[in-house]
């Protein structure tokens, strides 16, 4: 037996998690404190959503959709309705395209917001935590106040939205993101100007520009990476075509492009920024007319039934570009075919680079990095090979050895 | 069966997920920061289930997560108190026809388990505060006439 082989170890990581991810497994390999390798094990989530959908007529799957996920249910009930308004050839009016776009930008502000604080707990700064769920409630007031509730909005519908964004709602939007516009200063001083949280996060979890390329990573991952990639820009839908936007890389902000979790962190703090920018812009150029183009539930429901076609839906969820592929046919009143593949899967693949060389005490940072939809940490077993002996850790005892290492490198004080 | 004083200050939460959407999680993770900070009554999220008398139970339970899900609960010591966050915990919900779900939770754990049901989908924090509450009273019942 080889010396290198003694030494190794495999650390399976989840499927358990107390706070905030959702089921799932990924397995380290070790050689002392480095990674050598990382592999994910999908699946403790899987509840077999697309098979649910093609027994659901179209108007049935629009709830089921947005269950997908809690964070991102906008951006899943957004591709399934417009897959299948492509499949029908039904055209959302202008005004629906409008209010689309300013719900797809406030859950890109609560999603950007919720990760920065996710990522300050797992440095071990949990008084960032608390600051930055502080400060989200505000977008999710606003999300309340618009949609009736603060997650899963059921907001969609095929030609159009539901509910109206009314000039009288326009202030409290204004107020709300005038807010996030004050206070962000305040957030670029903490995650990009604090020395111990530079020290956690610069050349920590490095994606180089080629291996985001041949991953096929999308959304912030990448563009931290320097990759020019964004479906807004890139293929635009919804009304992002009438608005002026550029690509979200680090360089643009005088960064380097290097990929690493600081990288991300820049590029997630930018677009921040640039959501509350569409926003306003949106709330100003908003068109006149109705908010549907198929105000009759009963003519509309019959037409899905009827007609046939396949469609498919894009979008750049904060997370990256997510795809749904719909099947519509005449003999069957269900959808035919569903097909979802979420970011996170794309961005999965990009973890072996970044964990490789790293140490366990980075694991928890560089698996947030990428803001993953599923990803746990509860539970890690270090199993010595040699000896069959088996050493677990526990989330709290990782997110430890974590916090200990910001301790660690800020002793005697930052400069 | 008497419970140790500690009872009156803290009550320790373990959450977790069967294979939910992620709403109700976030929205826990909501309840204990500070708009709704639980953590003022002494709720707090525990890594462990072995330090909890509360289990938070979110999602319908995907065939993988079944084991575990029943492992947690032998975990945790008693007394404990079930709560089952969501809709999709209680009746399975939206996801009712799936051949990839074992739920709902409450079928799965041994009858003489104290459940209390948090609905909504997703749950509300101040609901999920409520819930906790309804278990702390009846974990407080349990001390007897001696408080």
């Amino acid at each position: 037996m080889s010396r290198e082989k003694d030494t190794t170890y495999e650390v399976p990581i989840g499927p358990i998690h107390p706070a905030l991810k959702e089921p799932f497994l990924i397995k380290f390999k070790l050689k002392g404190e480095e990674i050598v390798d990382a592999e994910p094990f999908p699946g403790m989530n899987h509840r077999g959503i697309e098979f649910m959908g093609m027994h659901r007529n179209p108007m049935e799957v629009i709830p089921l959709s947005e269950r997908i996920c809690g964070i991102c249910s906008i951006v899943h009930q957004h591709m399934f309705t417009t897959a299948t308004e492509h499949a029908l050839s039904i055209e959302p009016t202008n005004r629906a395209r409008y209010i689309r776009t300013i719900m797809c930008e406030l859950e890109r502000i609560h999603s950007h917001i919720l990760w920065a604080g996710v990522a300050a707990h797992e440095i071990g700064f949990d008084t960032h935590l608390h600051f930055t769920w502080k400060i989200r409630e505000k977008v999710m007031d606003l999300l309340e106040y618009i949609a009736g509730n603060r997650v899963n909005y059921s907001m969609w519908t095929f030609g159009g939205v539901r509910r109206d964004i009314t000039e009288e709602m326009y202030p409290k939007i204004f107020e709300t993101l005038e807010y996030y516009e004050n206070l962000y200063e305040k957030l670029e001083e903490i995650f990009l100007e604090d020395p111990s949280i530079k020290l956690r996060t610069r050349g920590v979890g490095v994606l180089t520009k080629k291996d985001a390329l041949e991953l096929c990573g999308v959304g912030p991952t990448v563009r931290a990476s320097g990759v020019k990639k964004d479906v807004r820009i890139d293929q635009p839908y919804a009304a992002y075509g009438d608005l002026d936007l550029d690509y979200v890389i680090p360089s643009r902000y005088g960064f380097e492009n290097k990929g690493d979790v600081f990288c991300k962190t820049v590029v997630r703090l930018k677009e921040l920024l640039q959501s509350v920018d569409i926003i306003k812009k949106c709330v100003e150029q908003m068109p006149e007319g109705e908010i549907t183009s198929e105000p009759k539930k009963a003519a509309l429901l019959n037409k899905l039934g009827k007609s046939a076609g396949e469609g498919i839906g894009r979008i750049e969820a904060p997370r990256g570009e997510a795809i749904h592929y719909v099947r519509l046919s005449e003999e069957r009143d269900d959808v035919d075919c569903w097909k979802i593949r979420a970011s996170t899967y794309n961005n999965l693949s990009t973890y072996a680079p970044m964990f490789m060389g790293e140490q366990i005490a980075d694991i928890p940072l560089i698996a947030a990095s990428i803001d993953p939809c599923i990803g746990c940490m509860d539970r890690a077993e270090i199993i010595d090979i040699n000896r069959g002996e088996v050493q677990s850790y526990t989330k709290e005892e990782l997110h430890e050895l974590s916090v200990k290492k910001t301790k660690q490198i800020t002793k005697g004080g930052v400069e | 069966m008497d419970l140790s004083k500690t009872f009156d200050k803290a009550l320790w939460v373990f959450h977790m997920n069967s294979g939910s959407c992620n709403a109700c999680d976030i929205e826990i993770v909501a309840a204990i920061t500070p708009r709704y900070d639980a953590e003022r009554f002494g709720i707090k999220l525990v890594g462990s289930p072995r330090h909890a008398d509360v289990l938070l139970f979110t999602g319908p339970v995907t065939t993988k997560m079944k084991d575990r899900v029943l492992r947690v609960y032998e975990q945790t010591p008693n007394p404990k108190v079930v709560l089952i966050i969501g809709n999709c915990g209680d009746t399975t919900g939206v996801f009712f026809d799936s051949y990839a779900i074992e739920g709902p939770i409450d079928t799965l754990l041994p009858e003489d388990a104290h459940i209390i049901y948090v609905n909504g989908c997703p749950v509300r924090p101040e609901n999920i505060i409520n819930g906790v509450k309804e278990a702390w009273i009846y974990l407080e019942k349990l001390r007897g006439d001696d408080k």
